[in-house]
């Protein structure tokens, strides 16, 4: 019960607006905290017997492509809030994820193409995984369009928790390409039933890393989505302007 | 700490993600300003929010 009167309270934008001045300096300094200790563990991890010194990219290509997949996933959950529970917030916190669920799935692709090319050869293959992950940016970049080019947010709200919705397909389909198809792409190594296959001199600090990325996309989020409130007060003064004229 | 013969993929890797989280924490701060100066305009030219503005004709 305590748990829907407090999301039932954040339903009020000014509310939400008060909660999020008071956590965000706190996120931000844990987040830079994480970090720290984060990039100390990475830098006296030892390289893989295998792969030598290139497993340092898999600390940002991992926890990258965990948000990635986060991103569409609290989409979606934000889409059952827009269109079932017609939450104020709902369609607020969709639209703040898109950029930076985009950001993340970049950084995903491009630190996996530069891991890539010293490990297989190639920048690029059109493997299961590999493909749906791109499959993944252009959906984002879809529902940043569409965000973007709609002027009346209510509207675009309806259509984009639509697309999120169906995008979600998308994300089993990356999670167990390499398990359904013969891919170059790895399997799950983290996690996957029997335990991690990584060692804990290198899993620890992968954690950390996760964790540091998981805590910066929250505190970009809260900032985003108090911009986008903000930003809906603009337009709704405005539209009292013009109707006083 | 030595990152071996390919520690330009490991340099290019870590540089895209500084300059990737960076744009985005400087497009949220200008962001915030941009949106805290216009409110901050309407509100000094005495434009209110219809929740402000149906408080106002109660009192």
């Amino acid at each position: 019960m305590a748990l829907i009167d407090t999301f039932n309270n954040l339903a009020n934008p000014t509310r939400f607006l008060a909660l999020a001045n008071r956590v965000l300096p706190w996120l931000a300094a844990l987040t830079v905290i994480v970090f720290a200790y984060g990039l100390y563990r990475v830098a006296y991890a030892p390289d893989d017997y295998q792969q030598g010194a290139t497993v340092k990219i898999m600390f940002l290509h991992v926890p990258a492509a965990w948000l990635a997949m986060m991103g569409w996933g609290l989409m979606t959950v934000a889409a059952f809030g827009t269109l079932v529970w017609r939450h104020p917030l709902a369609d607020v916190a969709a639209r703040a994820a898109a950029p930076i669920g985009a950001a993340f799935t970049f950084i995903c692709l491009v630190t996996g193409s530069l891991w890539g090319r010293p490990m297989w050869g190639t920048y690029w293959v059109w493997d299961a995984r590999l493909t749906s992950v791109l499959v993944l940016f252009l959906l984002y970049l879809g529902m940043l369009a569409l965000y973007w080019t709609a002027e009346d947010p209510n509207r675009s709200a309806r259509a984009a928790a639509i697309l999120a919705l169906v995008g979600a397909i998308n994300i089993p389909i990356i999670k167990f390409s390499v398990d359904w198809w013969n891919t170059l792409h790895q399997p799950a190594s983290v996690i996957r039933m029997g335990g991690s296959a990584i060692d804990p001199s290198i899993l620890v600090p992968l954690l950390i890393m996760a964790l540091a990325f998981t805590l910066l996309f929250f505190t970009l989020h809260l900032a985003a989505m108090r911009n986008e409130i903000l930003r809906r007060r603009v337009r709704s003064m405005r539209m009292m302007q013009a109707a006083s004229v | 700490m030595t990152l071996g013969p390919h520690a330009s993929f490991i340099v290019a890797a870590y540089i895209v993600t500084v300059v990737v989280v960076i744009g985005m924490i400087a497009w949220i701060l200008r962001d915030y300003a941009a949106q805290r100066r216009i409110l901050g305009d309407l509100e000094q030219r005495g434009i209110k929010r219809r929740s402000q503005a149906s408080r106002g004709d109660e009192a």
